[in-house]
């Protein structure tokens, strides 16, 4: 990306040697790669995330011990244990098996790279927390909305694509907004496993100018921005799926507690 | 479980760890109802100093403010008071921690606080108490039940970002893990015990926070929550 490095000269004469903004605009076109792969791993696993969790969701809430406990036992593997800890376990752990390490493709071009075991944590990690926002969403779904889906005759699998899931989505989407900020967060320990990600690039940088505060301070303000940005998308998300009721900015609990209360007022209505 | 030797490590490890936790539980504590009184109080500034200190740190990555405390606080003291002292990583680590800690205590002690019947407050105060008395004897005592939920759930979220302090060499249980892996070359075994201790140690504190729970609620059966 060659534009990067144009603006950095650019800049470096405006700068004009004073510091420490001359470092920041030589520095300025790793940083931004850095910030790039943060965003990619954030928006990939977060992605990756949700698709996992919608299964685990539905298995989660079934009622059959042979179907809820697996999903169980993962989530509860994943949420009550150090994001650290699971990264090292896939990234320095995977290796110490010889029939991975001899595995082909999936070794040499997923499981040794750091950029893919990185996203494959994330995803499974976020997952988890997802796949339980999910549930709770799911089992609160006003009751009179699955019965008159019931009454309309749609079959169970038709009920919870066209009405629990896309209604319970709309549910959780401010939760899920708050994960991702927390995936993005968490994504900084992707520099832990030598990627050159937003934390890794400052780190990197750093070594090489020993501006600890400086760049460090910078690095907040780029994932504050980074912050910031997603927060707005979401509300724009928001304001799209529960178009019904115009973007309350209701926290999940406060939302049911008021569907139900206009679901009962519906009622004696 | 002897794991080549380094079981009884990992249980140093773990020390170290329920060590960093509760320090940092306890400075985080009070940093999070300095931060809900704040939020709450009539004078503006405070408002808007507790107000930029939630939401930046929800925003910052746990990560950078260990690294930041650790590596920047001695620059910054050397430039601007021309001293050298070097931070202990584990002094770093509760300074990182609380303050993030903090941060989402304020929420929760805020919303609490909200939560508390204001007559409480306002019968304290017709009785002849002093706000601060009031405060400590009669709000305190029932905010805890409120907020005892939400501190709970942060108090784990903690407890496994302890962990991050491993980074800058506090040799709690994420590092002894990683010496230990070093040493064997059996990663996979050792980071999964010390998954597994981790585990141990959520379970072990979430049975605790529903008993603490329980007792809290006494006498509030059915009742407010």
């Amino acid at each position: 990306m060659d534009w990067m490095y144009h603006l950095s000269d650019w800049l470096q004469l405006l700068t004009a040697g004073h510091e420490p903004w001359d470092s920041y605009a030589r520095y300025l076109p790793q940083l931004l790669e850095g910030a790039w792969v943060t965003l990619k791993l954030v928006v990939l696993s977060g992605i990756a995330g949700i698709l996992l969790a919608i299964p685990l969701a539905l298995l989660r809430v079934s009622k059959n011990p042979w179907l809820w406990v697996l999903p169980y036992c993962y989530i509860f593997f994943f949420r009550g244990t150090p994001l650290l800890v699971q990264i090292f376990l896939v990234y320095y752990g995977l290796s110490q098996f010889e029939s991975i390490r001899n595995s082909g493709w999936l070794w040499d071009q997923v499981l040794s790279q750091p950029y893919w075991c990185a996203i494959i944590t994330f995803s499974l990690h976020t997952a988890a927390y997802i796949a339980e926002l999910f549930r709770g969403a799911i089992q609160s779904v006003p009751r009179g909305e699955v019965e008159a889906a019931m009454a309309l005759g749609l079959s169970k699998a038709k009920q919870y694509r066209k009405i629990i899931l896309p209604r319970a989505f709309g549910m959780i989407l401010p939760a899920y907004g708050n994960e991702v900020i927390l995936m993005l967060k968490g994504s900084a320990l992707a520099s832990t496993i030598t990627l050159l990600d937003l934390m890794g690039a400052t780190r990197n940088v750093i070594s090489r100018t020993y501006m600890n505060l400086e760049f460090f301070l910078l690095a907040g303000v780029m994932y504050l921005v980074i912050a910031a940005v997603i927060i707005g998308l979401f509300r724009l998300l928001e304001n799209f799926f529960n178009a019904h009721q115009r973007a309350t900015h209701l926290p999940v609990k406060q939302l049911d507690a008021q569907l139900q209360d206009e679901h009962l007022r519906d009622n004696a209505r | 479980m002897d794991l080549h030797g380094f079981g009884h490590l990992l249980l140093a490890g773990t020390w170290i760890t329920l060590k960093l936790a509760f320090v940092s539980l306890f400075f985080g504590l009070i940093l999070g109802l300095l931060g809900a009184t704040a939020k709450l109080s009539s004078i503006r500034v405070l408002r808007w100093i507790a107000t930029t200190y939630t939401t930046l740190m929800r925003g910052l990555p746990e990560l950078l403010l260990v690294l930041i405390i650790y590596f920047g606080t001695t620059e910054l003291l050397l430039r601007m008071f021309d001293v050298y002292v070097e931070l202990s990583a584990f002094a770093a680590g509760v300074a990182a921690l609380s303050i993030a800690f903090g941060a989402y205590a304020t929420e929760v002690f805020r919303g609490a606080l909200q939560e508390l019947p204001k007559g409480q407050q306002e019968a304290a105060l017709s009785l002849g108490l002093s706000r601060i008395k009031a405060f400590w004897h009669v709000m305190l005592p029932q905010l805890w039940r409120l907020a005892l939920p939400g501190l709970g759930n942060l108090f784990l979220v903690l407890l496994k970002d302890t962990a991050l302090v491993s980074v800058i060499g506090l040799n709690d249980l994420m590092r002894q893990a990683y010496v230990a892996a070093g040493f064997t070359k059996l990663p996979f075994t050792f980071y999964l015990a010390a998954a597994f201790i981790y585990l141990l140690l959520t379970i072990l504190f979430m049975q605790l926070l529903s008993l603490m729970e329980k007792r809290a609620n006494r006498g509030y059966a059915g009742g407010l929550r």
